[in-house]
């Protein structure tokens, strides 16, 4: 309704701007082009370019000091530092240049708007100008090229060493599957044709007859990793496309029917630290407060309230997939080596869990 | 005299005299006149163009206020809002239609299709198209698939609704989606019929430029207008065809059981036959026109705002040369630069790392561009007519949106930011605003030409372009923010994950600007209207333009001029040119049209 209201207001204070320009027009003396600037008009956008100019400038400084806090805090995995460190360096740089280039692009406008009479300076060319604005941007992506695909080359350099953890997500419309590779760490053959098999248990599509795949074991809550140790994950989808998004540790990868893709990171931070990391414990305080407020909407409306939200990790679908798209997720919980292996012990194997049926 | 058989030559003005009888239908329905066809394009395209912006505010709503009811949505909806309250699978049909008709309808064909054909003939001194029937050919083809496309808005299970990237295997499924039924089988069909009328109109261009131009008309004095819409020409020809080539293998794998796009897939508890088949190979192919497509969108663009600063600045073009390299540099890296939409796409990461290459190349001839409009603008004497607010406009929002593919480009740092609404602000500042801006400075700056010497009113284009300057940073500058805060696209609502319940107040304010943005077009189109009918007559050339649309007549005529085409004997952007002794070329005049003579004693400049 308030929206309703404001476009009300607008349109209305459209037509009084309109109204007054039209009194300002019939004001004018006739020329020979009425609808082409003249020495009014040209005064009075100069001016405004140079309002637009601060517009910008504090919009910036606005949209920092009010939303600045809602990006992505601490990365929670050991490429995220040097994702999030070329990010500032990326992102130190591009406000550089906007600001230069924003404020000699509106000031020029300001400051040469027309005249009549006024001479403008024929300057059609320059090389050592040219050359100039040339090979800046060249040395800069020079360098920013290298450092992202020196960064770029080690986050994908999936390998076997330092005995990573294998674990396979599984896509379908609308949610995700966890198998852990077992004892062995290798995760068994799968195909959607083995979805069927066991009356429905075998959720992920494990091959019965590869004995790789009896000792694997599948979570459909919660993904538990143990922290500091290298994450191997294999991405599969058994319909659409989704893919596999886990904004805290930096890591995203497709999931494509046919094909299995790979991610590998370590998780640095257990979710219990992260939950005490000062911009998450913010972020959690400035949320349950909202939370709070709708609440007591949803109570007089006469529906069920909010739960409070606790952090944790998540993961979450990334590639448009349907109708629930939106709703798509994974809890993800990084722990002790302990706690992780306590949790382990309480799963089914596969073997297991094809034995109860 | 048909316009098939216009020639450039000096004997074409004999002809004159004997036109053939024109009815209704041959004048305005199916004429083969270059002017005609260009505000026909304009028409259909602003038409598109309201259906994309309408639909944009509607799931604006939905975003800012999720689950609410609201009576527009009723209203607007049917039953795809039970209560006013929006269908999940309506607004993923809406953001995917959205991006369609705002991309190729209005951006590609009501941009370069208006201007290329109003501008091509006219600044190069030709009496038409090369071919006017196939120019009236590719118009049909366009309005045609653009009725396909409104059509399928109204199919019973909905229209598509996948992206408008119509990634298959979900939009290959009717099981997988409602709208992967008729919906998508409509979308291709539009889509196929609009890439012939895209290929029609871009050989067409390409010919006529080539062939047509008048004398003196060297390639090197051609305006930088010219220049960017042949350049989007050949992109489009080598481009389109492989987005054709996808639609052609995906209409196979929905209705003929073939497996180009799909293997093993089971959905709603059935294993599918298909066996071998790569959706990555799609996204390839799509992105192989894709990426090229937001340079057919904006080239265009930034040629209308060479042409409108220089004018408006009273000064020439900053490096001409320059621009002219930058055009075909951006045109040749556009081609291989696709892989950065599929960084993580499953795609071997080494292609990665060489697509992140071409693609921060492509920032060197940007940055080139931005640095030469700015230089334009230095000493001189700006006229700011609606059309130069617009330009200088295109050229900030150009940066800000620019400067962010530094990090969408990068692999490392896409990662994280890939399918968030930090791309889409990206895009839309650089691409979608931009083109839009320099679609409206085209507007504004050749309504004369279009209409008979009718002028916008000025003073609602400042309103216009004020409001929708403003209101176009208040939705896109915020919306880098929630994208860095991980909140994907194409999501119903953010409600699911509380994570992103702090984000809900910064949609609103961008809700909200969007929609004074959205309401702040309706003054473009009642000035456009009205001034069809009611607008001013100005001068024959308003602007005091060098370029040779303004010597032709006012009235429109086949063959556009009345005599003999004008030759060419400098560049088109003599403006302020002073002689030795300080004073102009031709005395009291800042400019020199480029059909006149180079005077005594004066040097052609040597750009």
């Amino acid at each position: 309704m308030t929206a309703f209201l404001t476009i009300i207001v607008l349109v209305l204070v459209g037509i009084a701007i309109w109204q007054m320009t039209k009194i300002f027009e019939l004001s004018q003396a006739k020329s020979e082009n009425p609808e082409v600037a003249n020495d009014g008009d040209n005064k009075l956008n100069g001016y405004l370019m140079f309002a637009f100019l601060i517009f910008i400038y504090l919009l910036t400084i606005y949209s920092f000091w009010k939303w600045g806090h809602v990006v992505l805090g601490t990365p929670a995995s050991e490429h995220g530092k040097d994702v999030d460190q070329l990010m500032f360096i990326s992102m130190v740089l591009i406000f550089t240049v906007q600001i230069i280039t924003q404020f000699l692009l509106h000031y020029f406008a300001f400051k040469y708007k027309g005249e009549k009479g006024k001479k403008a300076l024929f300057f059609a060319d320059n090389d050592k100008l040219e050359f100039i604005w040339t090979i800046i941007p060249v040395i800069v992506l020079a360098g920013l090229i290298l450092y992202g695909l020196f960064t770029w080359s080690d986050i994908m350099d999936i390998n076997d060493e330092d005995d990573p953890l294998v674990i396979e997500l599984y896509a379908q419309q609308f949610n995700w599957k966890a198998r852990y590779a077992g004892e062995d760490n290798v995760l068994g053959a799968a195909n959607v044709r083995f979805l069927q098999d066991f009356d429905g248990q075998n959720v992920t599509g494990i091959d019965a007859s590869d004995p790789n795949g009896l000792d694997d074991v599948v979570s459909t809550t919660e993904i538990h990793i143990p922290v500091g140790r290298k994450v191997n994950l294999q991405m599969r989808s058994q319909d659409v496309l989704h893919s596999m998004y886990m904004p805290h540790f930096r890591v995203q990868m497709n999931c494509v029917p046919g094909m299995i893709t790979q991610f590998s990171f370590t998780p640095t931070i257990t979710t219990k630290e992260m939950r005490l990391d000062p911009r998450i414990a913010d972020k959690v305080l400035r949320t349950n407060k909202l939370r709070a407020e709708k609440s007591k909407e949803l109570v007089a409306k006469g529906e069920e309230a909010l739960d409070p939200w606790e952090f944790d990790y998540v993961l979450l679908c990334n590639k448009i997939c349907g109708k629930s798209h939106y709703n798509m997720q994974m809890k993800i919980i990084v722990e002790t080596e302990e706690e992780y292996n306590k949790w382990m012990a309480e799963q089914k194997t596969f073997s297991q869990t094809i034995a109860s049926e | 005299m048909s316009a098939t058989a216009a020639h450039v030559d000096d004997h074409a003005h004999d002809d004159h005299g004997h036109h053939h009888k024109e009815t209704f239908i041959t004048k305005y329905i199916f004429s083969q006149d270059h002017k005609m066809i260009s505000k026909q394009y304009l028409i259909t395209g602003l038409v598109m163009g309201f259906i994309g912006i309408a639909m944009s505010l509607l799931f604006r709503m939905q975003i800012a206020w999720p689950g609410e009811s609201f009576p527009i949505f009723e209203a607007v909806l049917g039953k795809w809002a039970p209560d006013g309250v929006m269908d999940a699978d309506i607004y993923l049909a809406l953001v995917t239609i959205h991006g369609t008709i705002m991309v190729f309808f209005v951006l590609t064909a009501g941009l370069s299709g208006t201007f290329s054909n109003l501008l091509i003939p006219l600044q190069i001194g030709a009496r038409d198209m090369a071919s006017g029937f196939l120019n009236m050919v590719s118009y049909w083809l366009f309005f045609l698939s653009s009725l396909v496309m409104v059509i399928s808005l109204f199919v019973e299970a909905g229209p598509a609704s996948a992206g408008w990237t119509i990634y298959p295997p979900l939009s290959a499924l009717p099981q997988a989606q409602a709208g992967s039924g008729m919906g998508m089988t409509l979308w291709l069909v539009s889509m196929a019929i609009f890439i012939a009328s895209s290929l029609l109109g871009s050989l067409n261009y390409i010919v006529t430029v080539l062939n047509l131009r008048t004398k003196g008309m060297s390639m090197v004095r051609l305006p930088l207008t010219i220049w960017a819409f042949f350049i989007t020409a050949i992109i489009g020809v080598v481009s389109f065809p492989v987005l054709f080539s996808a639609a052609l293998l995906l209409i196979m794998d929905r209705s003929f059981g073939t497996s180009f796009f799909l293997s093993d897939i089971f959905i709603q508890g059935e294993v599918l036959h298909y066996q071998g088949g790569s959706p990555v190979l799609f996204e390839h192919l799509f992105w192989f026109l894709g990426h090229p497509e937001v340079y057919i969108v904006l080239l265009p663009a930034l040629g209308i705002t060479s042409e409108v600063i220089a004018t408006n600045s009273r000064k020439p073009i900053f490096g001409y040369r320059a621009m002219v390299f930058s055009i075909l540099a951006i045109a040749f890296l556009s081609t291989i630069v696709w892989g950065h939409h599929m960084f993580i796409s499953g795609m071997n990461p080494f292609l990665g790392s060489v697509f992140t290459f071409t693609t921060l190349l492509i920032a060197i001839p940007s940055a080139v561009k931005a640095f030469n409009y700015i230089t334009t603008l230095w000493k001189g004497n700006l006229q700011f007519n609606p059309a130069m607010l617009f330009s200088i406009g295109l050229v900030s929002t150009f940066i800000t949106g620019g400067l962010t593919g530094i990090i969408l480009g990068d692999s490392t740092l896409d990662i994280n930011v890939h399918d968030t609404y930090f791309v889409v602000a990206h895009f839309h500042l650089v691409m979608g605003i931009s083109a839009l801006y320099g679609l409206f400075a085209g507007v504004y700056h050749w309504f004369p030409k279009m209409f008979q010497g009718r002028m916008m009113n000025k003073n609602l284009g400042y309103i216009h372009f004020w409001i929708t300057a403003v209101c176009a940073y208040g939705v896109f500058f915020p919306m880098h923010f929630i994208g860095m805060a991980g909140l994907p696209r194409r999501y119903y609502e953010n409600t699911a994950f509380p994570m992103f319940d702090e984000l809900n107040d910064v949609n609103v304010v961008m809700t909200v600007f969007a929609i004074i943005a959205g309401v702040a077009q309706l003054i473009f189109v009642f000035n456009f209207i009205n001034s069809i009918f009611y607008g001013k007559r100005g001068s024959k050339n308003p602007w005091k333009s060098n370029t040779l649309e303004w010597t032709a007549e006012m009235e429109h005529i086949h063959g556009n001029w009345d005599g003999p085409i004008p030759h060419v004997h400098r560049w088109a952007y003599d403006y302020s040119k002073v002689n030795e002794d300080g004073e102009y070329v031709i005395p009291g005049q800042d400019y020199v049209p480029q059909h006149i003579p180079l005077q005594d004693g004066e040097e052609e400049v040597n750009h």
